[in-house]
């Protein structure tokens, strides 16, 4: 079972358009969709649920204040900066807290309680191309990067399940824990990125991450005809990381029609980007 | 007055809003990239930057000290230590640095040390002062590094904040403290979906918030609608031109490419700042 992970680095680069071209394209490959703090694959792939988990990660710690002697032990010793004394009162704030647990224990009036915290749903999906396993974090939720790991544990069950052989991964943007979690073990990660000054930091960045978790990495420039010269130069720099480039794809307004229309790009194979995103798709074919 | 630039979406124009919305305020503004994982600000406004580490705690085990009795495990939320009979395993990569397992390590087996996590970094050209972080390749959490630039603010009249993309811990963290929200969407299904995202968050913070449409006539209208039922303030609408395009891909502030937007940023900081004084009331 082979897992190609699309990222990008910079948000915005049409990772997600790109993917769900590529379910179309493969046919019948597994669709995993690891951005799950603004997961939008769903939007076009447009999956029915068949299968719905809650998603408990992790703890938060609840001051009972009829027990608490407001000693502030807790303050000294949060290093998250989410206990604050106010009006006389200790107060948790729960978006800061990341669920240590070191208050919890040292609290001389055991007056801090630490139940699960609910962070989120995940799904087992049907679409037209696949089977899909996505998620939604909830607001302000912390472990995204669990969540991705379980979104891809799932992926991989299913696959076996059906003797599937490829998993199409729609990453999250950055370099931080989402992402590590989406990459690592990878059979190789497809970067998608823009002819831009902050597209060419940005991918810098995100090939030493491959690196440094030794993952293959191919590289696409969307919206190359934006600034060929800059195009250019990150091909360049990719091949330089030791990744490999694979494809160009034109500023095209069909990426915003279809979605506006809830299709796929390759939905109009008569625009540049369709017949862009197939031959980028055959050139990965067959390198994975 | 601090005004946090976020979004659910990535690539919706953050880094853009942020960098002129700092040049409006001139020097009365510190401009703070909190988008550590992909800092943007600093290309458009010098290759020339001063930097310095930053670090966090992180333990390690003196194994002659260590008694094996599994308390480090025990009180360790984030699996970053395993103690399999007399081996005791630590992995950094998980460790959130609470102190907790030092703190219950009955022999002192256990101490912390510095442990790189990013850089900080300033710069400036003209009227325009930077502050930003730079996280270590393979650093997974980025909430530390968001805090420690954040403590860098100085006296500032403006503190704009360019946060990182998403819902989760990073973006939480770099908006918790702001007295307005902006939100850089566009007119698309993804960037109206993730714009509800996005307000879901800012609500449960209790955060004051404004929407701001990129590329606003390049899409359907769904998310002025949805603005308008949600009693969200649309504060500013970007045209969608191919040479604001070219001029970011450059790395050129949009005022630069097109100086006509100053007015309307102009205006906008001001709008921020009745809405904020409005809160305050």
């Amino acid at each position: 079972m082979k897992e190609l992970v699309i990222i990008s680095g910079k948000g915005g680069t049409g990772k997600t358009s790109i993917t769900a071209s590529f379910a179309a394209l493969a046919g019948n490959a597994v669709l995993a969709d690891c951005d799950v703090d603004a997961a939008d694959l769903h939007l076009l792939l447009k999956p029915e649920i068949k299968n719905q988990h809650e998603f408990i990660c992790g703890r938060e710690a609840i001051i009972n204040q009829e027990q608490c002697t407001n000693c502030g032990l807790c303050n000294s010793l949060c290093r998250f900066d989410a206990i604050k004394v106010s009006d006389g009162k200790v107060i948790i704030d729960p978006y800061s807290c990341e669920g240590c647990g070191v208050c919890v224990h040292f609290c001389p009036a055991q007056a801090i309680e630490f139940p699960e915290r609910l962070c989120g749903e995940w799904y087992e999906s049907n679409t037209r191309y696949g089977k899909m396993i996505h998620a939604k974090l909830a607001p302000a939720a912390e472990n995204s990067g669990k969540l991705v790991a379980q979104v891809r544990q799932a992926a991989r069950e299913s696959a076996e399940k059906q003797s599937g052989k490829l998993i199409l991964v729609d990453g999250p943007p950055g370099i931080g824990c989402p992402v590590i979690a989406s990459i690592t073990g990878a059979i190789a990660i497809l970067v998608i990125s823009e002819p831009t000054v902050s597209g060419e930091h940005d991918l810098e960045r995100v090939l030493k991450l491959a690196k440094h978790f030794d993952v293959p990495a191919m590289v696409c420039v969307n919206k190359w005809d934006i600034n060929p010269e800059a195009a250019e130069r990150i091909e360049q720099k990719a091949v330089a990381c030791g990744a490999k480039a694979v494809g160009r794809i034109p500023y095209d307004e069909t990426f915003t029609q279809s979605q506006i229309r809830g299709q796929l790009v390759v939905d109009f194979p008569a625009s540049i980007a369709a017949q862009d995103i197939s031959k980028l798709w055959n050139e990965i074919s067959q390198m994975i | 007055m601090k005004i946090a630039v976020a979004s659910g979406k990535g690539g919706t124009g953050k880094t853009t809003v942020s960098l002129a919305l700092a040049s409006v305020a001139g020097t009365d503004a510190l401009l703070m990239d909190c988008d550590v994982e992909e800092p943007n600000c600093h290309l458009f406004i010098s290759t020339e930057q001063q930097r310095e580490k930053v670090y966090g705690l992180m333990p390690v085990i003196d194994k002659a000290l260590c008694t094996s009795c599994g308390k480090c495990g025990k009180i360790c939320q984030f699996n970053a230590i395993a103690v399999l009979g007399d081996n005791v395993l630590l992995f950094p990569e998980l460790c959130h640095g609470c102190g907790g397992c030092v703190r219950v390590c009955p022999t002192g087996a256990l101490k912390e040390v510095d442990k790189e996590i990013g850089e900080i970094g300033g710069c400036r050209k003209d009227d325009l002062s930077l502050i930003d972080g730079h996280l270590s390749i393979g650093q997974a959490m980025s909430p530390p590094l968001i805090r420690a630039v954040k403590n860098h603010g100085g006296k500032e009249k403006y503190i704009i904040v360019d946060c990182p993309p998403g819902t989760s811990c990073p973006m939480v963290t770099a908006v918790r403290d702001a007295d307005f929200v902006l939100l850089v969407t566009e007119p698309t299904p993804f960037g109206l979906h993730d714009l509800t995202l996005a307000v879901d968050t800012l609500r449960e913070l209790k955060l004051p918030m404004g929407v701001i449409i990129n590329r606003a006539d390049s899409g359907d209208d769904k998310v002025k609608a949805y603005c308008k039922a949600e009693g969200i303030p649309v504060m500013l609408e970007i045209p969608h031109r191919r040479d604001i395009a070219t001029a970011y891909s450059r790395g050129e502030i949009m005022l630069q490419a097109a100086p006509e937007l100053s007015l309307m940023f102009r205006k906008l900081l001001k709008d921020v700042e009745n809405r904020v004084s409005e809160v305050k009331k």
